[in-house]
């Protein structure tokens, strides 16, 4: 793409354009020096949690809310620091609301990329940009508004039944607030990124390699299914990879809507389970910030921000092994 | 008459396939169609009903009195003033995020387009910008705090008697959001400096210029479209965040600035933005003041589409054309 990277003979150099070169340089680094800075100053801060608690830190057990409440009221003497954490329910949320946002939104991106490119008529064409701008650009609070006021009390009153709230009443109560919500309005909130890039990714691949498919007598939909979207391949691991990340650290949606309640749901409840409230890492992180200048319970927080910091950073790199091991058979991904 | 052949109609928009390949369509297929259609559909509908009930709600709850009076703290609601101070609060984070991002994101992407030696470092800054678009903005506030509560950025907001730094400012929350957008800005200039051709950079040497004077005199003038557009999607962003200001802008009502000169103390004391008056006026937050959260939020969706259709004024207008 550049042909400027490297220098070429006829350009004249000088003191001030080395100068300019250095201080543009050490501009780019400061990037990478505030990423270390970042992932160091989190982690030493999180420590104490990781250290106290060994692996049962990602285990299950106990109610998650009553140990953050004794954190946060752990005696002023540092060596009495209570650390005590099972961080599974809230991990457990997070996967569990992220993979179902991810794996919908996959689907519905997909789909309407492939309508967007070949089945649309130009007029729905035309309305599709700015639909998907606009669903990309409303700020997350307006998402989570609708939910808590329009959503919410909906499922609470008339699609969660009295037979399914009664039969999970000794455990957890539900008023509507629930996995469903949260990713109901998630998948809104990720699907437009989806399908912007999807879309840009089946329009350059080449016509000729879809039309070689349709010469061979296949449909127009089979020839997109599986030549446009085999080749736009790596463009669509960075979609998912970005809609991923996105889904991970949305926390002021979720935290009005799933529920604030540090509970596991448990799939043996059949489809009630979806009714369950949840609250994700980064919706934990949100709720609780107010409490960070407590020492022991700060820790904790930093060491869920230090988790959702390896996730997000171990995306970009998963999501970059899997655009690399395509590379070869398909088109490049920017 | 016999002889007239009958020309079939030419099929719309060149669709793919034989013509009579049409049989080949089997029901997963046919169903896969559906579905496409379906998603479409269905992405329209959930965008119109969106706009539709923020539209309803908004004029509804909105009263002029509500854009102009301060927020007051009432439990009553019609005590409770109206969000005054959460458009300027927004207002002053914009500016100052943009301020900060604008010559780090521009600079940035001038060094990776036109520099980038050694290859490998650029690979790395091309990545590290990558690993902070995708950082969660909760990490980035409390991130954020950690470092502001430090002794040595003490000047940037309020420090209590103990010598504890507050760490929580518009000074603070700016520097934090300026790291959202920068990614954008940095993408898209890029974008746009790597669209220019490479001759036209040689005829600027060859007229004895340096490269710094080429970018500042040729490249940059050229790629103005495209760093505009990645302003105006950061300003998007930093308008439409939440996490950073419950964090980092000590959620005050009112704009509470410190002592000392007017702006800076402004620029140092604590305040609120429209993301924050709504999510403490909804039922997540201690207000429960539903009408009042409509309103601010339906008036934050106007800006964001303001934003949005300032994007595409930007890429409408004229685009230097290079001959190739």
């Amino acid at each position: 793409m550049s042909t400027s990277g490297s220098p070429s003979a006829a350009q004249p150099r000088n003191r001030t354009d080395q100068r300019a070169e250095v201080l543009l340089g050490a501009l780019a680094c400061a990037v990478l020096v505030l990423i270390a800075f970042m992932i160091v100053f989190v982690f030493v801060k999180a420590w104490p949690s990781f250290a106290d608690n060994g692996l049962a830190w990602f285990g299950a057990g106990g109610n998650v809310d009553e140990q953050m409440q004794n954190i946060f009221n752990s005696p002023a003497d540092p060596s009495d620091y209570v650390y005590t954490m099972h961080a599974w329910p809230l991990l457990y949320a997070t996967a569990l609301i992220t993979g179902i946002s991810v794996l919908l939104a996959t689907a519905i991106s997909l789909l309407s990329a492939i309508f967007i490119v070949e089945f649309a008529p130009v007029f729905m064409q035309r309305l599709l940009r700015p639909v998907i701008r606009l669903l990309a650009a409303v700020p997350s609070v307006v998402y989570g508004l609708i939910g808590i006021l329009v959503l919410v009390p909906f499922f609470g009153n008339h699609v969660i039944s009295d037979g399914e709230k009664e039969s999970v009443r000794y455990v957890i109560q539900l008023d509507g607030t629930s996995v469903l919500v949260g990713v109901l309005v998630l998948t809104v909130m990720i699907t437009p990124i989806m399908v912007a890039i999807t879309t840009d990714a089946l329009r350059s691949v080449p016509r000729t390699w879809t039309e070689g498919a349709a010469a061979l007598g296949v449909n127009r939909f089979r020839a997109l299914r599986t030549v446009g979207i085999r080749a736009a391949r790596p463009a669509i691991v960075a979609a998912g990879v970005l809609a991923t990340a996105r889904a991970l650290g949305e926390a002021i949606m979720l935290s009005m809507v799933s529920g604030s309640v540090g509970f596991a749901p448990n799939p043996l409840d059949g489809v009630t389970f979806l009714f369950e409230p949840a609250r994700t890492l980064a919706a934990t992180v949100v709720d609780n910030s107010e409490g960070l200048s407590v020492k022991p319970f700060g820790q904790t927080i930093y060491a869920f921000a230090a988790i959702l910091l390896i996730s997000s950073a171990f995306l970009s790199f998963a999501g970059w092994v899997a655009r690399s091991s395509m590379r070869k058979y398909t088109l490049q991904a920017r | 008459m016999s002889t007239h052949v009958q020309v079939p109609p030419p099929p719309p928009a060149q669709p793919l396939g034989i013509p009579g390949s049409e049989s080949s369509w089997s029901r997963g297929d046919r169903l896969g169609v559906a579905a496409a259609w379906g998603a479409g559909i269905l992405l329209c509908l959930v965008a119109a009903a969106i706009v539709l009930y923020m539209l309803s709600r908004g004029l509804q709850y909105l009263s002029l009195e509500m854009l102009v009076s301060h927020p007051l703290p009432s439990l009553d609601q019609s005590q409770s003033g109206g969000f005054f101070d959460p458009i300027e609060g927004t207002l002053i984070l914009t500016v100052l995020g943009t301020a900060i991002a604008v010559p780090l994101g521009v600079g940035i992407a001038v060094w990776l387009s036109e520099y980038a030696r050694p290859a490998w470092l650029a690979r790395a800054v091309e990545s590290g910008v990558e690993i902070v678009a995708g950082t969660p903005s909760i990490v980035l506030a409390i991130f954020g705090l950690l470092v502001f509560q430090q002794s040595v950025f003490g000047f940037l907001s309020f420090t209590a008697d103990g010598n504890a730094v507050f760490g929580r400012s518009f000074f603070t929350a700016g520097a934090m959001m300026s790291l959202i957008a920068l990614p954008l800005i940095v993408g898209s200039t890029r974008e746009a400096l790597q669209a220019i051709p490479a001759h036209v950079r040689e005829a600027s040497y060859a007229l004895g210029k340096d490269r710094i004077s080429t970018i500042r005199r040729v490249l940059l003038p050229a790629s103005r479209r495209g760093i505009g557009t990645g302003i105006t999607l950061g300003m998007g962003r930093i308008v439409g965040d939440t996490a950073i200001v419950v964090v980092l802008l000590g959620a005050s009502l009112q704009i509470e600035p410190e002592n000392g000169t007017p702006i800076w103390g402004l620029l140092k004391g604590t305040g609120s933005t429209l993301t924050t008056y709504v999510y403490n006026n909804s039922p997540a937050g201690e207000g429960g003041a539903p009408q009042k959260a409509y309103a601010a939020a339906f008036v934050l969706l106007l800006i964001v589409i303001a934003l949005n259709f300032a994007v595409d004024l930007i890429a409408r207008g004229k685009e230097p054309q290079w001959t190739r």
